[in-house]
């Protein structure tokens, strides 16, 4: 179906379901337990689990097929929320615009840092592109702030010129972010018994176009131009001797990257409409890099899992505090209470970058395929093969880039 | 890729689509509440949004500590603090409007974006009805849009950009702190009785809104009385070394270094420049001179030493001895072991104000308390006779004027009071050009 393989079909289903049920899904606990805290099915978070998927999904086609480290992709998920911003401000609330331009600048800029930092490789590529997005960071942090407001961020204001609709609305405030006239914050709850589900248009448009962004990602990777691409992975000598100039994948590959960013940094802005520096930060670039390594590099859903497991502890685990901690561990007694919240506390609440750490390395460590890697161990499990295909299957998994 | 061509009738139901998308505009409802997040039931959750990391981290773990506090009081437990000398009595101590008040935290890292993120959080998903906190104008500034648009309250913080209530004031946004041009009208007279009117300043600035309107105007305030400004360098707010700044100060001739710094960057900037034995220079034969416009007891602490006679302005001193401050700091005294800072003031301060606007006006919605807040004189929390102005949502009191204390008695004894300026003398018209530019708009229910 849609020129898919049978298996990616089944794929792209269970994403297709997973992205359209989330609200329900992220949110298991009912709002008045105690277990509410581990609900993550509020509209902000829903938006970045699937924006910052967005993200990483860009990512892996540059990381995961062809090999090449990138330290630097935050800028241009940085410069797509300022174009994003700006052509809020200069032409219209619609959304629409603002996410097709922010794509454009990411993917010029791209073109241009990939231009010159393609003509090295492995570790050299990746100081260069740090080394650019670290440039960025600075140029958008004081250099440029006329353009990108500096440390405060961009934000619009109540007396834009926007070319196409009002500077502000009857009752005088900014209009709102908007998608031919449904507001990215409007949506409508569910009160089901004692659960409560928040269903957001703003989240509905980011889901749809993480599908079309995880769709075009499927036929990259089955397509001959992603057959190259690897080939580039595996030996980028042996192809250059069967004749083939590398240079134009690479590149190519670094652009559609840049542009998935971008395309990030666009919604980023569609659903809040504030671009900070802070976004192209070298840790920002890390993170993404992160996610892919820890969900699965150069597989097609791992970088969405990385991508949701950080921000999931980014923003459930760091808002444990002290207090919630102690309300938990009520029923012990007073001495031993105190005791293990001050075990339990450095890891939760501003401790959450530990736990993250922590996960990481043994990720890492145990399970260099990621998370897709320990869900392949676990269906293997209750799998039978017959015994003369270990070897094969094993030998398969280990070096393939593909799923 | 699928090779496919674009139907006529393909083309046709597309278009269809977009119309009907664009002839129904609001498809979708919101839940159907007079405002958002009205609380239901026996509580009601507020938002504190203060910096647990970087470099206010310090200033942001005090005002955490006064946000508890003011919930305690609230509730009618510890000893009541400054609900028993505020000039209001509406507060009971039964929570507000009767429901028990709870809080949720939020690092915003001083960063605008993490800012925005956890501020989000606490409205989208724990309900919050208010966010308070912040210890940076930046991010105040971010928050406070937000907040706007969400359609909730923001009581701000520490934060002294003229920028708050100037050009990115908004409705739904409320500022008990001072700000850099009070700061500045208040210290000018004093630097001109201590160090004359012949000097030649060096600003370093913070490179965000806070710096640059606090710089603003200083410059304005001393070029007054006859200063020269001899140059202004931007430092970005997560440098930890100014060495590098400090340098060219010493080529320079300038006999007056004016820091613009807060938090951990004052502490580093004044340690360096001292290191670099700044204040036993002699130029143009004067003595060389600091001055920290904005001073907090934390910053003197952290700083050390090398705060002794320098001058400052702060919102408030724990040892004020009205009778608000004393009822403050005894019962922050005795809930924490030390006093509390000028952060943790305010930002207490704040919630009492909110907590009573909302009785006294009788309803959570964000229109109300606005009404309520707006115009409001209120007095015993500390700062004297105050206003809250209707024009641009801050208050109007006096500023105090300190100096690093030269034989400090206690660890906490840092800062001794050398003038209070009255309120008058630091009073500025809504439209002053330091603040022009911005507009309030009206009030957002949110619903």
């Amino acid at each position: 179906m849609l020129g898919l393989n049978k298996r990616d079909t089944l794929l792209f289903a269970i994403v297709i379901a997973i992205t359209l049920l989330a609200p329900i899904i992220l949110n298991p606990f009912p709002v008045a337990s105690d277990l509410a805290q581990f609900n993550a099915g509020y509209p902000d978070l829903m938006q970045r689990f699937v924006i910052f998927g967005i993200f990483a999904i860009g990512f892996n086609i540059l990381f995961g097929l062809t090999g090449y480290l990138s330290f630097g992709h935050a800028a241009f998920l940085g410069v797509g929320s300022y174009a994003g911003v700006w052509m809020m401000k200069l032409l219209t609330m619609n959304v629409v615009p603002a996410i097709i331009v922010s794509v454009i600048f990411a993917g010029l800029f791209s073109l241009l840092v990939g231009f010159i930092s393609l003509r090295r490789s492995g570790i050299y590529f990746s100081i260069l592109t740090l080394a650019f997005a670290q440039m960025s960071f600075s140029l958008a942090y004081s250099v440029l702030t006329p353009i990108t407001n500096g440390e405060t961020g961009l934000q619009l204001s109540l007396n834009d010129p926007r070319i196409l609709g009002v500077s502000q609305t009857a009752d005088g405030s900014i209009p709102m972010t908007n998608f031919f006239g449904i507001a990215m914050r409007d949506g409508f709850e569910l009160s089901m018994g004692g659960w409560l589900f928040t269903f957001n248009a703003g989240y509905y448009l980011c889901a749809a176009i993480l599908l079309i962004a995880f769709y075009v990602s499927i036929r990259i990777f089955r397509s001959p131009f992603g057959v190259m691409l690897k080939a580039v992975k595996s030996n980028q000598q042996r192809m250059l001797y069967t004749g083939l100039n590398p240079r134009p994948y690479t590149l190519a590959a670094f652009v559609i990257s840049g542009m998935y960013a971008g395309l990030a940094g666009g919604l980023m802005v569609a659903m809040d409409p504030l671009a900070g520096a802070e976004r192209m930060q070298w840790t920002a670039s890390g993170e993404v890099v992160l996610m892919t390594i820890l969900g699965g590099t150069g597989t097609l859903i791992g970088p969405i899992l990385g991508s949701g497991v950080i921000k999931y502890f980014e923003n459930i685990f760091s808002k444990i505090n002290d207090n919630i901690l102690h309300d938990w561990f009520a029923f012990l007694p007073d001495g031993l209470e105190d005791f293990v919240v001050a075990i339990v506390y450095p890891f939760v609440g501003k401790g959450w970058h530990l736990t993250l750490g922590i996960v990481f390395m043994l990720v890492v460590i145990f399970l260099p395929g990621g998370i897709v890697e320990g869900g392949q161990r676990i269906a293997g499990l209750f799998k039978r093969k017959p015994p003369e295909d270990k070897n094969k299957t094993a030998a398969a998994s280990a070096p393939s880039a593909a799923e | 890729m699928i090779k496919r061509p674009i139907s006529r009738r393909g083309l046709i139901k597309t278009a269809g689509v977009v119309g009907a998308g664009l002839a129904a505009p609001h498809l979708f409802i919101r839940s159907a509440n007079a405002y958002f997040n009205e609380p239901k039931g026996g509580t009601v959750t507020l938002g504190f949004n203060v910096p647990q990391s970087g470099p206010y981290a310090d200033e942001g773990a005090d005002e955490l500590r006064a946000y508890e506090l003011a919930v305690e009081h609230l509730n009618g437990g510890g000893d009541g603090g400054m609900l028993n000398t505020f000039s209001s009595k509406a507060l009971k101590g039964n929570g507000i409007l009767g429901k028990k008040v709870e809080f949720v935290t939020g690092d915003t890292q001083t960063k605008s974006d993490a800012a925005r993120a956890s501020a989000k959080s606490m409205i989208e998903k724990d309900g919050a009805i208010m966010i308070t906190g912040g210890s940076s104008s930046g991010v105040a500034v971010a928050v406070q849009s937000l907040c706007q648009e969400a359609g909730v309250i923001f009581m701000a913080g520490l934060t002294h950009s003229n920028d708050t209530t100037g050009k990115d004031k908004k409705a739904n946004g409320f500022r008990h702190f001072f700000n850099g041009y009070m700061s500045a009208a208040a210290l000018a007279p004093v630097l001109k009785n201590a160090y004359g009117t012949d000097r030649k300043a060096y600003h370093l600035t913070a490179d965000y809104t806070w710096g640059w309107t606090q710089q603003e105007s200083i410059a304005a305030a001393t070029e007054a009385m006859g200063w020269e400004t001899v140059n202004n360098v931007l430092t970005p707010l997560a440098a930890t070394d100014f060495s590098a700044y400090i340098t060219p100060v010493l080529q320079s001739d300038a006999d007056v270094l004016v820091l613009n710094h807060y938090g951990g960057n004052m502490v580093n900037s004044l340690t360096n420049a001292v290191q670099f034995g700044l204040r036993d220079r002699m130029v143009n034969g004067k003595n060389f001179e600091i001055i920290v416009p904005l001073y907090s007891r934390l910053m003197a602490k952290g700083a050390g030493e090398n705060v002794k006679g320098i001058f400052g302005s702060t919102n408030w001193h724990w040892s004020l001895e009205d009778e608000g401050s004393v009822a403050f700091v005894q019962s922050f005294g005795k809930k924490y072991g030390f006093p509390p800072s000028q952060a943790a003031h305010t930002c207490y301060v704040q919630t009492l104000l909110y907590a009573d606007a909302v009785e006294r006006g009788g309803s959570f919605n964000p229109c109300s308390v606005v009404e309520a807040l707006e115009g409001f004189e209120f007095d015993g929390l500390g700062n004297g006779p105050t206003l809250y102005r209707a024009e641009d949502h801050q208050c109007f009191k006096d500023v105090l004027v300190v100096k690093g204390k030269e034989n400090p008695t206690s660890e906490f004894d840092l800062l001794e009071i050398v003038e209070v300026t009255p309120a008058a003398q630091v009073t500025y018209p809504p439209d002053h050009p330091m603040f022009a530019g911005g507009d309030l708009g009206t009030c957002n229910p949110g619903a």
